[in-house]
């Protein structure tokens, strides 16, 4: 089991008012001379928003940077993918937005389960980070008077989401890669792609460096530096089916976890409700469809169980539209697990539709009757191609048929204010680390938080770090190097040498099963403890069968696979631990011990407002559950409600 | 939903340096509602199971837009499908019984890696040379102070849409990389904060494109015939218009 913690965390959160505290930080960190700032190596594992925007500002700022990411090249970052836009608190469309509700909808959204000072930061410098994009020619959608257009994401009552087409996360990323292409231009950024990061080294007490496999050659390559950032992203993967890249994985945040960096609420995973439904065994992944087509799609099931008839052809008062139902304030727009539940709710009482009967639809009839088909195609025209390639149907003409689906992970590394884990010297920015999304995260958060922190954050905390930490002279030589790249072909040669009848796919969809059924959308004490025993075994059985042809000293996707698949198995388990731990339900974890009346989620906020973050102990013994204890000063905790 | 058939053809190459063949698998039972991508790792699943190397293929986001995958399917980069990366291909494209062809990008700028698998860094050194917008973090003005009209930033977006996949070079009997290179000079044409650099930019890139070993534009337009994310010739057009206009205004 886990091992409770006496102490707890220090965030090291500013003291003062919460509008003030960012400020008086910047005022008090410490500065690297401009001339001084050369003699500075900084690694930044990742290319997508998070580490674009990182790797490009710290070179910007005079840093030596050296990039590592697993594709061909840093714009195919998972990022790339992001469809319905990003938040901002400008305010333009002067419908009564500001800095204090984007933080507050942020906070609440995430049913008070997020660092308060980090939210508000987050939110003070939304308002930048468009003005940066647009400085760089992203083509934002725009009003016929030139000026920039917005529109609504869930969660929110104010238009505030800032999109491109259905492209947003596409339009972010090539505009922080252009900028991070300058600086390799300049000689600033080293580039190395088609590296994947094994381990962080780790020199008294503070990380100085990685070790990579270059997954061209094979080789296992050493990175030395005064600092290293991780912007490896989410493990939504772990569940196998998702919304994410192939490549989305755990490694890098499971080898710093290994060496001491904490892992905070594993357990807050976002199923998203509008996703197209599985349809084969053979689905290798599932497909988002944007949480903006909730602006003008309406979902509903037939109020019959037995429904036989087609869509078009049930009448309006046939019709159970339930989320307009359950939640008249918000209607469609409700936040995403709430929108998950509940489709999950009527599909398993026998309301499902198509084959599967686990599936909703997602109905566009009333916008194209109001608006006109070509209003709807200039605003999701790629997403419906992109259903209709899938589905082969179309839907201007039939509903969409949608299902939750595992999207984005609210865990990650633990960190302070400054973004820095537990261990000096390593900062996790994006998706990586816990974020300030609390136990559920709104739509258009995540690009908004991954460029936050790379542009506007980090660029002033790892400066302080460089400016006040005694950093003696480390080299690639020095042992801790030396032992971390044998431990890293050791493993590579050990997954290699089981030889075993399994493939390495066939197992992580097991792996997937056990998470989805146990640790979901709705997760209980008795699911969880088992859930973790088929973990264990198959962990073993991994150990044991697993069958990766070729060699480690070539190009070997297998192979690569296969040591992503060995730590989600080590992973999940932990996930499965920090669920069972936490005896409340809140945003995406949803115990069925714990519900109101209404089959809402219902928080204990006495014994459970904090984050835990878990502290490895050894491949035998039991991780250490330490807690940062939450409190909310300037929003006030109470049962989150969007009736 | 049907099950096909199929007879595949498939480029094996060990290493870059390695000689490489064409290599037929069967493969029977494939649904017709898979992806081209999935009906790939059904037939790497296969060859696991009798001891041989699965196929090395580029492949990331499965949903058309991070560029990765790539391909050749019957001589066609992306396969038969208009606007449609090969992760977005569905295998009710075809038929049962069909054999199916399946090479790596050929380009002097691709260098095949393994496999299916080529290099594409090239295009990234292209975008080096100039395909931005010169401005730090954090000297930027406030975001409505630059109105766009909203046609230049339609038309800047269509030309933004490019995922960088390389589909036109391999498409191209001449491997040009115009079509790349003329959607990022277009975009950044089109828009207000693109003009500082406009005669730089477009200099640069196209001395970076010839560098590189891509070769010209004869106007065959099979690039936008292969182009999965619909970026039209008329960005050719538009990046000869910058170039002749850089050359004769800037002072060499
Ligand atoms: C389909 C989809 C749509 C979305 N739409 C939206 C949206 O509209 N709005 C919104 O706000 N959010 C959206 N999100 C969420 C958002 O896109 C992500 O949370 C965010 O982009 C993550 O950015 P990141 O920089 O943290 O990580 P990523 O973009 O995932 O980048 C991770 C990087 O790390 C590298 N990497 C990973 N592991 C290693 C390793 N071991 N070694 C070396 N490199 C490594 C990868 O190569 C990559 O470069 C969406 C997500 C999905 C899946
Ligand atoms: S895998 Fe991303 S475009 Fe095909």
């Amino acid at each position: 089991m886990s091992v409770v913690a006496e102490s707890t965390l220090d965030a090291k959160v500013p003291s003062g008012p919460i509008e003030e505290k960012w400020e008086k930080h910047r005022f008090e960190m410490k500065l690297v001379a401009p001339n001084n700032k050369r003699k500075f190596d900084v690694i930044v594992v990742g290319t997508g928003l998070a580490g674009a925007s990182a790797a490009a500002s710290l070179a910007e700022l005079g840093y030596n940077v050296t990039s590592l990411c697993i594709q061909d090249s840093p714009r195919r970052a998972h990022s790339i993918a992001a469809q319905g836009g990003i938040n901002a608190a400008k305010n333009y469309p002067n419908d009564g937005d500001s800095v204090m509700r984007l933080f507050y909808d942020t906070v609440k959204g995430g049913d008070y389960r997020s660092r308060e000072a980090n939210v508000y930061r987050l939110a003070q410098v939304s308002g930048s980070i468009i003005d940066q994009c647009v400085a760089q020619g992203v083509p934002f959608a725009r009003e016929y008077g030139g000026l920039l257009a917005n529109r609504t994401f869930g969660g929110a009552q104010v238009s505030r989401t800032f999109y491109a087409r259905g492209q947003t996360g596409q339009q972010l990323l090539l505009g922080a890669y252009g900028s991070l292409m300058r600086q390799v231009e300049h000689g600033k950024v080293k580039m190395f792609p088609r590296r994947e990061m094994l381990d962080v080294v780790v020199v008294d007490g503070v990380a100085r460096g990685v070790v990579a496999r270059n997954l061209v050659t094979g080789e296992i390559e050493s990175y030395a530096a005064h600092a290293v950032l991780l912007c490896t992203g989410g493990y939504g993967n772990v569940y196998y089916l998702s919304t994410n890249a192939k490549g989305c994985n755990v490694t890098a945040a499971w080898r710093a976890y290994k060496r001491g960096a904490y892992f905070a609420n594993p357990c807050y995973t976002q199923i998203h409700p509008t996703c197209i439904p599985v349809s084969g065994d053979y689905q290798s992944k599932l497909t988002l469809m944007s949480e903006s087509l909730r602006n003008d799609g309406r979902v509903w099931v037939s109020k019959a169980a037995d429904e036989t008839r087609r869509p078009r052809d049930i009448p309006e008062e046939d019709r159970d539209y339930y989320l307009e139902r359950r939640y008249p304030a918000f209607g469609n727009m409700v936040p995403r697990d709430v929108a998950s539940r509940a489709a999950k709710e009527r599909c398993d009482a026998g309301y499902g539709v198509g084959t599967t009967g686990k599936a909703v639809y997602l109905d566009f009839k009333d916008a194209i009757a109001r608006d006109g088909e070509d209003v709807i195609r200039q605003k999701y025209g790629n997403l419906f191609h992109m259903y209709q390639k899938i589905t082969a149907e179309d839907p201007y003409h039939v509903p969409m048929r949608i299902y939750p689906a595992v999207h984005y992970t609210m865990g990650g590394l633990w960190v302070d204010y400054n973004l820095e884990s537990t261990i000096p010297g390593l900062f996790v920015l994006g998706e990586a680390n816990f974020s300030d999304h609390g136990a559920n995260r709104l739509g258009a958060s995540a690009l908004m938080q991954g460029l936050a922190d790379g542009y506007f954050v980090a660029p002033y905390t790892v400066g302080n770090h460089l400016a006040s930490v005694k950093l003696p002279r480390v080299t690639t030589h020095h042992p801790a190097f030396q032992e971390a790249v044998v431990d890293a072909r050791n493993r590579t040669e050990k997954i290699l040498g089981v030889n075993g009848d399994r493939s390495v796919d066939s197992i992580h969809r097991q792996l997937g099963h056990i998470m989805w059924n146990y640790c979901g959308m709705s997760r209980s004490a008795e699911g969880l403890k088992d859930a973790m025993e088929q973990i264990r075994s198959l962990r073993e059985e991994f150990w044991q069968r697993v069958k990766v042809l070729g060699t480690g000293e070539a190009l070997n996707q297998n192979l690569e696979y296969a040591g992503r698949l060995a730590d989600f198995l080590e992973f999940g388990e932990l996930l499965a631990t920090d669920a069972l731990e936490r005896n409340e339900s809140c945003g995406g974890h949803f115990r069925e011990e714990y519900q109101t009346a209404e089959n809402e989620a219902k928080r204990d906020d006495e014994n459970y407002c904090h984050v835990a973050a878990w502290q490895y102990n050894g491949e035998d013994a039991a991780p250490t559950r330490h807690i940062e204890p939450l409190t909310f000063e300037t929003v006030k905790l109470t049962q989150r409600s969007y009736k | 939903m049907s099950e096909l058939n199929l007879t595949l053809k498939v480029w094996r190459q060990a290493a870059h340096d390695a000689e490489g063949e064409f290599k037929t698998y069967r493969l029977n039972g494939v649904s017709t509602e898979m992806s081209f991508l999935e009906m790939l790792d059904v037939l790497n699943e296969q060859l696991i199971a009798e001891n041989e190397e699965p196929v090395a293929f580029d492949h990331d986001c499965r949903e058309g837009i991070c560029g990765m995958c790539s391909l050749m399917i019957n001589g066609q980069a992306h396969g038969p499908d208009n606007e449609t990366t090969t992760c977005q291909l569905h295998m009710r494209r075809f038929r049962d019984g069909d054999t199916i062809v399946i090479e790596p990008w050929r380009a002097r700028a691709f260098p095949v890696v393994r496999d299916l698998v080529v290099d594409r860094s090239a295009l990234d050194r292209v975008i080096a040379a100039g395909g931005y917008v010169s401005v730090n973090c954090g000297s930027a003005q406030d975001a409505n102070a630059l109105p766009v009209p909203k046609q230049d930033a339609d038309k800047a977006m269509d030309a933004a849409a490019c995922i960088g996949c390389g589909a036109c070079v391999a498409a191209c009997k001449n491997a040009s990389a115009m079509l790349f290179v003329g959607a990022k000079v277009s975009q950044m044409a089109l828009l207000p904060q693109g003009k500082p650099e406009r005669t730089a930019r477009v200099l640069n890139m196209v001395a970076r494109m010839d560098a590189e070993g891509f070769g010209a534009c004869t106007n065959t337009a099979e690039c936008e015939a292969a182009c999965p994310a619909a970026i039209s010739l008329s960005n050719i057009a538009r990046l000869n218009r910058e170039y002749f206009k850089a050359v004769l205004t800037s002072p060499r």
